[in-house]
């Protein structure tokens, strides 16, 4: 991916006003953002608030079935939690876990890439041969691994408190060796660019050099990461929940809310597991779309 | 070839001690063992008698190879949570998951390959694109809600497979087998598709996008040219040159199939090495979590070394490689 050129702006908008793929996938994207960042506004209630909970209200039906109530659009929950407040919420926290595992693996990636690529040596070794190690082993595997050291240092209600950065931790620590990989090897081909000899002539400090005028010409290949890193991070939050390890069953994100619905599903209680599954589908299908879109417009050679 | 050899295995030998070090450093450091063997009410001079029984102050070299040591003779020490040797757990666990990993395998290559071969032949088929756009939702389906949907198609709404469990199993020797009963065949069916198919999409990609580079090449336009027959180009020469670096990837996707078998092994509550893994997550049953994860790391760099020396073999090539990143 080191080969990617960077295309205009204008290239990149008339390519996605020309894809009708990219816009729904990017329609879905966006409805999913607001819906997280309005929430509150939207939700009928504040499904993390036991007061709102009565447990009456449990285990409705969806509102076009035989005993739906109107005030529960989706039907609710086990603990009568209204499902489409749920799953707005639970977006929420699976965007925000989403975003930031990728921002933090991102940063680490390029940074450690970056340093890899421009430094060479003995560095380069190390650092490469560590992504290696790691890229040996799956993500899943480390992201469960980091939450139960935690589990093990920590005491249940501190772990609970924090369960939100340690999820973003567990999940961006394993995926920072891809990003390290391309951008270094963008690094090694962007070194042997005239622009890098003649800021060293005129005395640039390496860090300027690195962050100043290597960084911006490798951001390119790190966003279609990025992008394709969204979908895995949220699929990878939701995995987590849905094992158990991700967020507590008080502020269910959709993976938790799914496996709660997981134990009901015999007793017929299907729109607990149902709607939380489809919109975590649908964002990860749209996330997915938008960066397969990504990659082919920003390279037009892999078309 | 033989510094190609040492160089892999020295390699490999690296990850392991890496890995060692790691899970011995969760034994030995993480939360206080002592405190997770003897009850709240023990006295001191009982946990000192514990420490000093499981070595505990001695200094952390030695500690450090008497693990190794023990892990090397399968010794991990005794779960917190079952009170039974970690060992004996692994043991009774180990065939469920090699049995699930492996039909799973089995299965996404059976369908993965002729399926890359077929959408890469018929780019423009009505069936190739039916299947890549099936792929591509396939891709976006997280493991447990294809564990989910089909545990509520054919198991709540058909009744025709099992939801969980293993079914009946017979032993053979130390093995526990459930690919003798017919119950215990029904069991693996919807565990192994649910873990096989995301691995089946993505060697379907693969095998295409190699088949169709290799179509492009000189070599198949030569064949053509001099009037082979379809069939001969398409699945004798075109498809060997394929499968190259198909058993690269494949044998890294092994790893996967492994970590994923915990999400699969979850869902349908398949007794293996994932279900166990996981509780003990839960319950940070830190001895269970160490023994894994040294297990799983040896069998990944066992993978990785075949398929590298697997490839230097086929691929002359390689044997020259100056040590870039595998």
């Amino acid at each position: 991916m080191s080969d990617i050129t960077v295309a205009p702006r204008a290239v990149l908008w008339i390519s996605f006003r020309s894809s009708p793929i990219a816009m729904i996938a990017a329609t879905v994207v966006a409805v999913f953002l607001l819906g997280a960042l309005f929430a509150p506004l939207l939700a009928a209630q504040d499904p993390f608030d036991p007061i709102n909970l009565e447990l009456i209200n449990s285990f409705l039906p969806p509102v076009w079935i035989e005993g739906g109530d109107p005030a529960f659009l989706l039907g609710t929950d086990d603990q009568g939690r209204d499902m489409l407040s749920a799953i707005l919420y639970g977006s929420r926290i699976f965007l925000t876990v989403g975003l930031a595992a990728v921002a933090f693996a991102a940063t680490l990636g390029v940074t450690v890439g970056l340093i890899a690529g421009y430094a060479g040596g003995w560095v380069e070794t190390v650092l490469m041969r560590l992504a290696d190690v790691q890229l040996t082993i799956p993500a899943l595997l480390i992201a469960l691994m980091v939450d139960g050291f935690s589990r093990a240092v920590l005491r249940p209600e501190i772990h609970d408190e924090i369960a939100l950065y340690m999820l973003i931790f567990a999940i961006g620590i394993a995926d920072w060796p891809q990003y390290a990989r391309v951008v270094r090897s963008a690094t090694l081909v962007q070194k042997q660019s005239g622009y890098v000899a003649q800021a060293k002539l005129i005395g640039a400090s390496d860090s300027s050099i690195v962050f100043g005028h290597v960084l911006p010409n490798v951001m390119t290949s790190v966003l279609v990461l990025a992008t394709l890193g969204l979908a895995l991070a949220v699929i990878a939050e939701a995995t987590l929940s849905f094992l158990g390890v991700g967020m507590p069953p008080t502020t269910p994100s959709l993976g938790t809310l799914i496996r709660i619905g997981n134990d009901y599903l015999f007793s017929g209680e299907w729109w607990i597991t149902l709607f939380p599954s489809l919109a975590l589908v649908l964002l990860a299908l749209s996330v997915n779309l938008l960066g397969d879109w990504l990659r082919d417009a920003l390279n037009p050679r892999l078309r | 070839m033989t510094s190609f050899l040492i160089r892999r295995v020295g390699q490999a030998a690296l990850v392991m001690v890496l890995v060692s070090a790691a899970a011995f450093l969760l034994f030995n450091y993480v939360g206080d063992p002592v405190n997770n063997l003897v009850g709240q009410e023990a006295s001191f001079e009982d946990r000192q008698a514990l420490r000093d029984r499981l070595g505990l102050n001695d200094s952390a070299p030695v500690q450090f190879v008497r693990f190794v040591g023990n892990a090397l003779t399968g010794d991990f020490g005794i779960s917190y949570r079952m009170q039974r040797p970690v060992s004996d757990l692994v043991a009774e666990r180990l065939p469920a998951t090699v049995e699930l990993v492996l039909a799973s395998a089995l299965f996404s290559l059976l369908l993965g390959i002729p399926m890359g071969v077929y959408t890469a032949i018929h780019r423009d088929g009505v069936l190739s694109r039916m299947v890549l756009s099936v792929s591509l939702i396939g891709v976006s389906l997280p493991t447990f809600v294809i564990g989910i949907g089909l545990i509520y198609l054919f198991s709540v709404t058909l009744g025709w497979l099992p939801s969980f469990g293993r079914g009946d199993t017979m032993s053979v020797g130390f093995w526990t087998t459930g690919l003798l009963t017919a119950s215990g065949l029904k069991a693996l069916v919807l565990p192994a598709v649910t873990l096989g198919l995301f691995q089946m999409t993505f060697v379907q990609r693969l095998v295409r996008a190699e088949m169709i580079e290799v179509l492009g090449t000189d070599y198949i336009r030569t064949a053509r040219a001099m009037g082979v027959p379809r069939n001969r180009i398409h699945y004798v020469y075109a498809l060997k040159n394929t499968l190259l670096p198909v058993i690269t990837v494949i044998g890294l996707k092994l790893g996967e199939l492994i970590a994923f078998s915990i999400v699969t092994e979850t869902v349908f509550q398949w007794p293996g090495l994932g279900l166990l893994f996981i509780q003990a997550v839960a319950f940070a049953d830190i001895p269970i979590m160490a023994a894994y994860l040294v297990m799983v790391a040896l069998v990944f760099v066992i993978i990785n070394l075949a398929v590298d020396v697997l490839y230097a073999v086929v691929d002359p090539r390689l044997r020259a490689n100056r040590g870039d990143p595998a």
